[in-house]
């Protein structure tokens, strides 16, 4: 478990900048203006072909009308990010939470201090940066998509982006 | 405000959306008190080994059990998993989705787009049958619903399977399925 509880909704997003690849990286305050989906997940190379990202990846489709970026955040290093991007064909950018270790996961209450690697949790942030839609999933059990997109649905139904999305 | 209750959600109890209706292939007694769906890829190895598990619930729990399969190919991950859905579905449309579906699952490691239609001449189904099959816009939107529907049921990767609408987080292997359908029997 976590020593701190998972950052709730109506909390600011604290922002980080993460390596997305070896010579990249990527700040959340980059996405400012449209939604952005935290996927922490506790490791790379999970044993499971259809595991969460792999269905993420696959759910590609199903977030883009709502012009979210998917990132996805483990503790792991940078070229192990790579070669499992790589042997999954994923499309969903990974970030290093790696040094220092869990600084991010951290920061969003979602470190584990017995395993050393994130929780399995997910954060819906708006266009203003503030999280609307936060879920710890239980040990072991992957949450599915249907949560991120009921609370991107809400977002896309406030008044404000219902008029953008009118354009 | 725009809040949606994310109760069942957070309690980590997904359920099943679209209920098992008239649209859906299944087998077994409507008034089973069992209901098993299963949402799955053909070309996923882990739902190759969910045919044999489901066939051996079936074999024991006979009439008490109804088994539904919806599809929800992962074209990224599997690149003949939509073909192998189009083509059980258009086999559907000609009487013979059940024979398919098995032939496929038995068959699982020749899968390929020719395999299907070397499969669909052995039920029966001379090619341009299957061919002309596979032009009904049903299809298209059968699995359109299929994939829509398993989403909004916390579908999370193939098999996934929801007993009585309940999803299913255990191992998909016979002894814990049969465990937690009997105890579902039993309540009822």
């Amino acid at each position: 478990m976590s020593p701190t509880p998972a950052l709730k909704a109506g909390t600011p997003a604290p922002d980080f900048t993460l390596p997305s690849t070896p010579d990249q990286k990527v700040s959340l305050s980059e996405f400012r203006g449209r939604p952005v989906v935290l996927v922490f997940y506790p490791a790379d190379w999970s044993p499971v072909c259809s595991d969460q990202l792999a269905l993420y990846n696959e759910l590609l489709p199903d977030f883009s009308p709502f012009n979210a970026e998917i990132l996805g955040i483990s503790v792991d290093g940078i070229w192990c990010h790579l070669a499992f991007h790589q042997e999954r064909k994923l499309r969903i950018p990974l970030l290093a939470d790696f040094e220092p270790k869990g600084a991010v996961a951290r920061r969003y209450g979602v470190y584990d201090e017995s395993t050393g690697e994130s929780e399995r949790a997910l954060f819906v942030i708006d266009a203003d940066g503030i999280i609307r839609w936060s879920y710890v999933s239980p040990v072991g059990i992957n949450p599915g998509a249907d949560g991120i997109l009921k609370a991107l649905e809400n977002l896309s139904s406030a008044p404000k982006e219902a008029a953008h999305a009118q354009n | 405000m725009h809040k949606t209750d994310f109760t069942d959600y957070e309690a980590g109890v997904a359920r099943l959306t679209m209920p098992v209706s008239a649209r859906d292939h299944a087998q077994g007694p409507d008034d089973a008190p069992l209901t098993l769906v299963e949402y799955g890829d053909y070309q996923c190895p882990y739902c190759g080994a969910a045919y044999p598990v489901v066939k051996r619930l079936q074999k024991t729990l006979g009439d008490k059990l109804r088994f539904v399969f919806r599809n929800f190919p992962l074209p990224q991950a599997h690149p003949y998993a939509m073909a192998a859905a189009e083509a059980a579905e258009a086999a559907g449309t000609l009487g013979k989705f059940w024979p398919m579906h098995d032939m496929i699952y038995e068959n699982q490691e020749e899968l390929s787009p020719e395999s299907l239609a070397e499969w669909a001449h052995e039920l029966g189904l001379a090619d341009d049958k299957l061919e002309k099959a596979l032009e009904a816009p049903e299809i298209d939107k059968r699995l359109k619903e299929d994939r829509s529907s398993g989403i909004r049921s916390g579908l999370n990767g193939t098999p996934t399977f929801y007993i009585n609408g309940t999803r299913y987080d255990g191992p998909p292997d016979y002894p814990s399925l049969l465990a937690v359908l009997e105890s579902e029997l039993s309540v009822r």
